[in-house]
């Protein structure tokens, strides 16, 4: 399935909105986590506007794919894609971080279309292991698409997952790594050498891509590709700029969990203006 | 001689039963299936059992991944190894989440043969009732293992179920109704009330029997479910009895005994004691660790004692 070019026009266009929603959520908020939100925007934006194969108005339909958010500080740009594809209405994403909303400071199982709760790293890759495991039993198609942070994969718990869903054979289960290179306190190989991160992978039995991630046409050839592998499961290493789309935000550490100032913002939200494209 | 059954067989034996009942049940479980006899399930259903090796945090996410997704996972390995290890993940993608998982582990407390301090589980019901999604079921015996198993999986949310390595002796030699959160008064007496549950249970009916020899009559209360626990029914005794006494084989601090006195201050303050451990073991013959950590019926016969000696 490739994408003709007013498709990736409106996956653009989609990863560009979320960007705006995030900065807005984490604005209002003045709190919560904008640098992974932005980097992961148009890996949403692919898995949502064309790869996925859900409905917003039936969030619990069995053979739905699910996406697990195991980064689950980067929920803003999870809530953004939800909401801009009709899970909940836009505005409700003013009460990110809020008292009394379904929309949690880290991913929260009760906002729709949210499918585990996290906020503690390393779980998600298991649990999408999980998920998995109930498709195939269960003898449905549907794949299961898990996005981990390259500074969460300091996690033991990966690991563990990792050998064992390759032991297991999952091959309807994708893992992308959003590899932006930045972790909280500072730049990965600072904190803790990854490399050589695709080889690690490799070693753990799966089928191994890597792409530029805010490339749709690369990303969706690589889900695409993913489903073809059998046997064993697919991870995409997505090669990001931590707080892409916006000049002062991109590789800078200090992003990764700090809301921008109201003049930030107005900036942020010029240059994603002028990125308009529909 | 009272019969003694293994309660780790008798859930082996249920979970293939159970298998054939429910389509949904699964099984996860970290390369100690022989020793949990999980290995009858996997033999029964191998499509709906998967070891994830000695790796707890993955296996316990991965159970919450079946549950969200409909399955029925019983997370199958022992007390130490599915509850402390796996904390965090039962505690954000479990509990939080109030997963429909199953955790039925074996050789809880002290008796793990005598493989020493490590494995010997005395902090689990603690830890495990701090997370407040959870139930926590104790069996005292072989029949009641069973009933709890069987009320844990037709009820929705996650369950604790700890169970004992050793064959342990057969309390419930009649029927009886089994309730998650209903405590089961055993005697009922004027003097204490007697509260205990797993392989304790049988301790304090023998030690009821000792004290009925002194002229003292005992209450004693099974109270397999620790969360929720059956407030009213402790309350309704003590307000007869007016002394508590307590009796695990797990740490005072965090279990029964904190957790009744805690019950008691806020709703009807009167005299406590408590049987059970106060630190770390050793290795040992069961027998050895029960009589040298204070965990047989005599150490609750000078427990109601000294508490009778309490009373205003």
């Amino acid at each position: 399935m490739s994408v003709d070019g007013s498709s990736v026009l409106k996956i653009k266009d989609l990863a560009r909105r979320v960007r705006v929603d995030v900065l807005k959520m984490v604005a209002k908020a003045n709190s919560g986590h904008p640098g992974g939100s932005l980097s992961e925007a148009d890996i949403l934006a692919v898995l949502y506007g064309t790869v996925m194969n859900h409905d917003p108005d039936k969030p619990d339909l069995i053979d739905r794919d699910r996406f697990i958010l195991s980064k689950a500080h980067a929920c803003p740009g999870l809530y953004a894609v939800l909401a801009e594809t009709g899970y909940f209405e836009v505005k409700e994403l003013d009460t990110y971080r809020q008292i009394n909303s379904r929309i949690q400071g880290h991913a929260h199982i009760k906002t729709p279309g949210v499918e585990m709760s996290g906020g503690s790293l390393g779980q998600g890759l298991s649990f999408g292991l999980g998920v998995s495991l109930a498709s195939r039993l269960n003898r449905l198609s549907s794949r299961t698409f898990v996005l981990l942070g390259d500074g969460e994969c300091d996690e033991g718990q990966i690991w563990e997952a990792a050998m064992s869903a390759s032991h297991h054979g999952l091959d309807n289960l994708v893992a992308i790594v959003d590899r932006n290179r930045i972790q909280n306190d500072r730049w990965t190989h600072e904190v803790m050498s990854l490399e050589p991160f695709t080889d690690k992978w490799k070693s753990f039995g799966w089928h191994v891509m890597e792409v530029d991630g805010h490339n749709v046409d690369e990303l969706v050839l690589a889900f695409d590709t993913a489903e073809t592998i059998k046997g064993r499961p697919s991870v995409i290493i997505a090669n990001t700029l931590k707080g892409k789309g916006v000049s002062f935000m991109e590789n800078n550490v200090d992003f990764h969990g700090k809301a921008p100032s109201p003049e930030e913002l107005s900036k942020a939200l010029e240059e994603l203006e002028q990125e308009k494209i529909l | 001689m009272t019969d003694l059954v293994s309660t780790r067989e008798v859930a082996g034996d249920l979970l293939v039963k159970l298998g054939h009942v429910y389509s949904d049940l699964v099984v996860v479980g970290g390369d100690l299936n022989k020793s949990t006899f999980a290995n009858k399930f996997q033999a029964e259903f191998p499509a709906r059992f998967f070891d994830f090796g000695p790796a707890e945090q993955n296996m316990v996410s991965v159970a919450a991944g079946l549950a969200a997704s409909g399955k029925i996972p019983v997370v199958s390995t022992f007390a130490v190894f599915g509850t402390a290890r796996p904390f965090d993940q039962l505690r954000v993608g479990v509990s939080q989440s109030k997963l429909n998982v199953k955790l039925i582990l074996t050789h809880s407390g002290l008796l793990t043969a005598e493989d020493g301090v490590s494995a010997q589980s005395i902090e689990d019901i603690a830890i495990m009732s701090a997370l407040p999604s959870f139930t926590i079921i104790v069996p005292a015996d072989g029949p009641e293992t069973e009933l709890a198993i069987k009320a844990s999986i037709e009820m929705d949310g996650p369950v604790y179920i700890r169970l004992s390595r050793p064959a342990t002796p057969v309390v419930h030699t009649k029927e009886y109704d089994f309730k998650i959160g209903s405590a089961e008064v055993m005697r009922e007496g004027d003097d204490v009330t007697i509260i205990s549950y797993g392989i304790m249970l049988n301790e304090s009916l023998k030690a009821a029997l000792d004290l009925d020899k002194q002229g003292i009559s005992s209450t004693v209360i099974n109270m397999a479910t620790i969360a929720p626990l059956d407030d009213d029914a402790i309350l309704k005794s003590v307000s007869k009895t007016g002394l508590v006494v307590t009796a695990e084989e797990h740490l005072i601090q965090g279990g029964l005994g904190s957790i009744v006195a805690s019950l008691l201050a806020q709703h009807h303050p009167a005299p406590i004691e408590m049987v059970g451990l106060k630190g770390y073991a050793e290795s040992g013959k069961p027998e050895q660790l029960l009589k040298k950590y204070n965990l047989t019926h005599n150490d609750i016969v000078t427990s109601v004692l000294k508490g009778i000696a309490r009373k205003p």
